[in-house]
């Protein structure tokens, strides 16, 4: 049977992890390559890399990370961050990625999608939307959460799906980085909507909230970042809970 | 003998984490469409994401369909991964139908997708081994190993070394002879799929 996937995000700026790193046995607890590697040997299902970096080194440095991480990493991969032409998505799957995950350019030149679907295969195309709640409708935020873009979040799920996106990353923004656990309302309604994976993401306190995405909104996937980067809250643990309550995971 | 590993190149996905997997474990592959390096080969490695017919066309193109069937008969170990071993049948439902190597009998056919809610079939599923091959050696019965595909293999010989239930079984494994081929991805399946790679190469 099909397992639920688990998975860490680790956000890159200028070659390292930021955000809440603290693990106490790492030479360098900021190197991507080494915080993978753990991810690695903890069952993680999949690692997302979010590269943040904006100077104008960065399609130089990500591709040589993204190189770096093929050649130490045998789990599948996806990598985005300002992906906004083919050519972006081609050289992260040149050098290794397995998916190429887009967030603003898609919803400002959906044909992207399409193109890129049939160029590399829907597989490979990984749509990340970021919704937040207004009034009582999901609406899409782009340019990292700053811009409202007034277009309907379900609507949009269902148009990348049509456009030949092969997954979708679900971020609640209400919920990102607030622990109160994911935004079940939001990843239901997508979940419904499309006819391929969702990826849950935004306010993962713990092993309960992804029991609960997983019983209640049927997400294919679960996406952290922050409670995977702390000792007591690894991901084989987790892994262990989901499955004493019935949750299908590899381990 | 010193063991000779080529990954036939035919513009078909990503070849390079097949590579990467198997300098990871201590070996040198090369990745080629010359036809020569195929015929020195001690191993080869069919891979390949992607379209059944586009492939069969490329490999066409390239002249590489019969140098591909040669080393097969010359008993070479082979390996076929995903669409690598889909393309070993004989026929595909692909586009109404496409035609394949032909080295294996049975055809290659489309998740139905009336009952099952999502296709492809991708991520992380338990295989259940039918027959004991040396490529399973060491390898527990149950791993898990990564799926990405829309169709599947199905077989008329009895061949299935594994199966993998997606709404239904199919053939996650076939070996004949000096054949042996996954639907899954080896080269992303972690320790288990590092371990199948390793058994191939050894003995």
């Amino acid at each position: 049977m099909l397992a639920k996937r688990i998975i860490p995000c680790l956000d890159i700026k200028n070659k390292e992890v930021v955000k809440g790193i603290n693990f106490e046995d790492l030479r360098s607890a900021g190197d991507p390559v080494e915080l993978a590697k753990r991810y690695d040997g903890e069952l993680a299902d999949e690692l997302m890399f979010l590269d943040i970096t904006a100077s104008h080194e960065k399609r130089k440095t990500i591709l040589e990370l993204v190189n770096k991480i093929s050649e130490n990493i045998f789990i599948p991969f996806s990598v985005g961050g300002g992906v906004s032409e083919i050519e972006d998505i081609r050289d992260l799957l040149n050098s290794g990625a397995d998916k190429v995950s887009i967030n603003t350019a898609a919803v400002l030149k959906p044909r992207l999608i399409d193109g890129a679907a049939k160029k590399f295969g829907s597989s490979t195309i990984v749509i990340a939307i970021d919704a937040k709640k207004i009034g009582d409708e999901y609406i899409v935020f782009t340019h990292g959460g700053r811009k409202n873009s007034g277009i309907n979040a379900i609507d949009w799920a269902k148009e990348a799906y049509n456009r030949g996106a092969g997954e979708i990353l679900l971020t609640s923004m209400d919920r990102d980085g607030t622990k109160n656990g994911y935004e079940i309302e939001l990843t239901s309604s997508v979940v419904k909507s499309v006819k391929i994976p969702v990826i849950a993401s935004g306010g993962a306190r713990d092993a309960k909230d992804m029991e609960e995405v997983f019983v209640k909104s049927d997400a294919s996937a679960a996406l952290a970042a922050s409670i995977f980067h702390y000792e007591n809250s690894g991901i084989i643990p987790i892994k262990k809970y989901l499955k004493s309550k019935g949750i299908n995971v590899r381990l | 003998m010193k063991k000779k590993i080529a990954i036939i190149d035919y513009g078909m996905g990503n070849l390079k984490n097949v590579r990467n997997a198997f300098n990871f474990l201590g070996y040198d592959a090369e990745i080629t469409e010359n036809y020569k390096h195929i015929e020195n080969a001690t191993h080869l490695i069919l891979p390949g994401v992607g379209g059944f017919k586009d492939a069969m066309l490329t490999l066409r193109q390239k002249g590489l369909i019969e140098p591909i069937k040669d080393a097969v008969a010359s008993g070479k170990n082979f390996l076929g991964i995903c669409l690598g071993m889909q393309l070993l049948f004989e026929t595909s439902e692909e586009f109404g139908h496409s035609e394949g190597f032909g080295i294996l009998k049975g055809k290659v056919i489309r998740f139905d997708d009336s009952v099952i809610p999502l296709i492809p079939h991708i991520g992380w599923n338990d295989i259940e081994m039918s027959k004991p091959v040396k490529e399973f050696n060491g390898i527990e019965n149950n791993s898990f190993f990564y799926f990405l595909h829309s169709y599947y293999c199905a077989p008329e010989e009895d061949i299935t070394a594994a199966v993998c239930d997606y709404y239904g079984k199919f053939s996650a494994c076939v070996k004949k002879n000096n054949i042996f081929a996954c639907q899954f991805h080896p080269e992303k399946s972690h320790t288990a799929g590092l371990a199948l790679l390793k058994n191939f190469i050894n003995n």
